[in-house]
């Protein structure tokens, strides 16, 4: 058979994984939802916390897409179609396939049309340098969790600290990311202001949206409030580029 | 005898399973084009590239195992890390769903909650990845048009404004401090920066459980 990157075999394959990775959520979700149902969980905010996520979902998800899109030029549709249904996310793949394709003297980006075996090279190195977490997450999930439940037991409080801290430890690295390149202002280049002023729309839109709830009590404001301050704030970033860049 | 297994036992159990079923299949893609294609893989490309490669991941994935699985849940845990896209989309989408449910991360509410909410994003995102394969041709000249560029290249200051304000108004005595160290290290170090976002955040975790852990101490949590 002659290889191709988009070989239909290939995309069979991809399809069959990928496949199954929609088959466990939906396991998840029809386990998860039945419990709630046991616990006397209202089943209207069930689907309302449903249809919020999805709503959420759907920009970071086609950023996805162009990843897929990105990634495709070297690597074929297929590839790239499954890794970044599973696990993956375009940082770390991109960083994979590169050092795979420059250990066989290729330069990603540029490569026009990959042999077999260069294929199942990148493809092998992609996969086990990703795989840490499907195997780690079961092994020590349990006692992790359990950790957790007897830390409850023993200082409610603290437990309930512990849950926020390490919510706001992982928010924090993230604000502070988004102001990795105001250096640049110093030497005149105001575009590490950019994503500063995208998190602020992003920030007042959610601002807003709770005072509306507040007073107004729209409690359906709410279910809505992030996807609608994330979906502005990407907007916003296309007029603040032009400005600042 | 069927044992009667608790929910969140259950869960672990169908977890393990689930998570040990699609590594075999990764692991079953590359090994079914090589015998499909009849080719081996260029073992010197191979070592090199896992060389390059695997060390620094399996690192980070190590430590991400272990900051994200008291966020996740048990559920949200096992979906995640098959699904991928934990802290810029699985972990909001929990947190978002835990807040507007009012319902704690560590309860077992806030289990089903958050369980179904990364169930959810999981389904869409597989979804809407097929749709964009399928309409790749037309769908490529939009996706890539330089006028919509600066918002995708912009979706964590837009996701972590919104998702900030609300957990950081909340808990602000919490957030005081780890947030001034962030800041401080993201403008003075310049090595930090989009590649390394990921290894900061076990570091400011740990910073906070240890500032809070102080500060609950002194009585001034």
């Amino acid at each position: 058979m002659t290889f191709d990157v988009n070989h239909p075999v290939l995309f069979l394959l991809a399809g069959i994984v990928v496949a199954a990775v929609l088959a466990q959520s939906v396991y998840f979700l029809i386990k998860a939802w039945k419990r709630g149902k046991v616990l006397g969980m209202d089943k209207a905010k069930l689907r309302r916390i449903s249809v919020t996520a999805g709503v959420f979902t759907i920009a970071p998800a086609i950023a996805i897409v162009i990843g897929v899109i990105t990634l495709a030029k070297d690597l074929g549709i297929p590839l790239p179609w499954l890794r970044l249904s599973v696990v993956g996310s375009l940082s770390y793949e991109t960083i994979a396939a590169a050092n795979a394709e420059s250990a066989m003297g290729l330069t990603f980006g540029q490569v026009s049309a990959l042999i077999a075996s260069q294929y199942v090279t990148i493809t092998i190195v992609m996969t086990l340098s990703i795989l840490v977490g499907i195997w780690l997450a079961p092994v020590v999930s349990k006692r992790l969790l359990g950790g957790m439940i007897n830390l409850e037991k023993r200082d409610k409080k603290w437990a309930e600290l512990f849950q926020s801290a390490l919510f706001i430890g992982m928010i924090a690295a993230f604000v502070g990311y988004v102001f990795c390149d105001v250096s640049t202002v110093a030497s005149g280049d105001l575009s590490g202001l950019i994503p500063v002023c995208v998190m602020l729309v992003s920030a007042i839109v959610m601002t807003i949206s709770g005072l509306l709830v507040k007073k107004l009590k729209f409690r359906w404001i709410s279910d809505y409030a992030l996807p609608v301050g994330l979906v502005v704030g990407m907007i916003s970033a296309i007029p603040i580029t032009a400005w600042l860049s | 005898m069927k044992k009667n297994l608790s929910y969140i036992d259950s869960v672990h159990r169908s977890g393990r399973i689930w998570n040990l079923c699609m590594m075999v299949m990764m692991i079953g893609y590359p090994v079914a084009v090589m015998i499909i294609f009849g080719v081996l893989p260029d073992t010197k490309g191979m070592l090199l590239g896992l060389l390059a490669t695997a060390p620094m991941y399996w690192a980070v994935g190590i430590i991400e195992t272990f900051t994200y699985i008291p966020m996740l849940g048990a559920g949200g845990s096992y979906l995640s890390f098959v699904t991928g896209n934990i802290s810029n989309l699985k972990l909001p989408c929990a947190l978002n769903a835990l807040e507007q449910a009012n319902v704690k991360a560590n309860s077992e509410e806030g289990e089903v909650v958050s369980t179904i909410a990364i169930a959810v994003s999981s389904i869409v995102t597989t979804v809407i990845i097929i749709l964009g394969v399928i309409l790749l041709v037309p769908l490529t000249p939009i996706l890539e048009a330089p006028a919509l560029a600066p918002a995708f290249a912009q979706l964590i200051p837009a996701l972590f404004g919104g998702l900030g304000v609300v957990f950081i108004s909340r808990n602000w005595k919490i957030a005081i401090a780890p947030v001034s160290l962030m800041l401080i290290l993201f403008i003075f170090v310049p090595a930090l920066n989009t590649s390394n976002v990921g290894i900061m955040v076990p570091v400011s975790v740990l910073f906070t459980l240890g500032i809070s852990r102080l500060m609950y101490k002194k009585g001034i949590l």
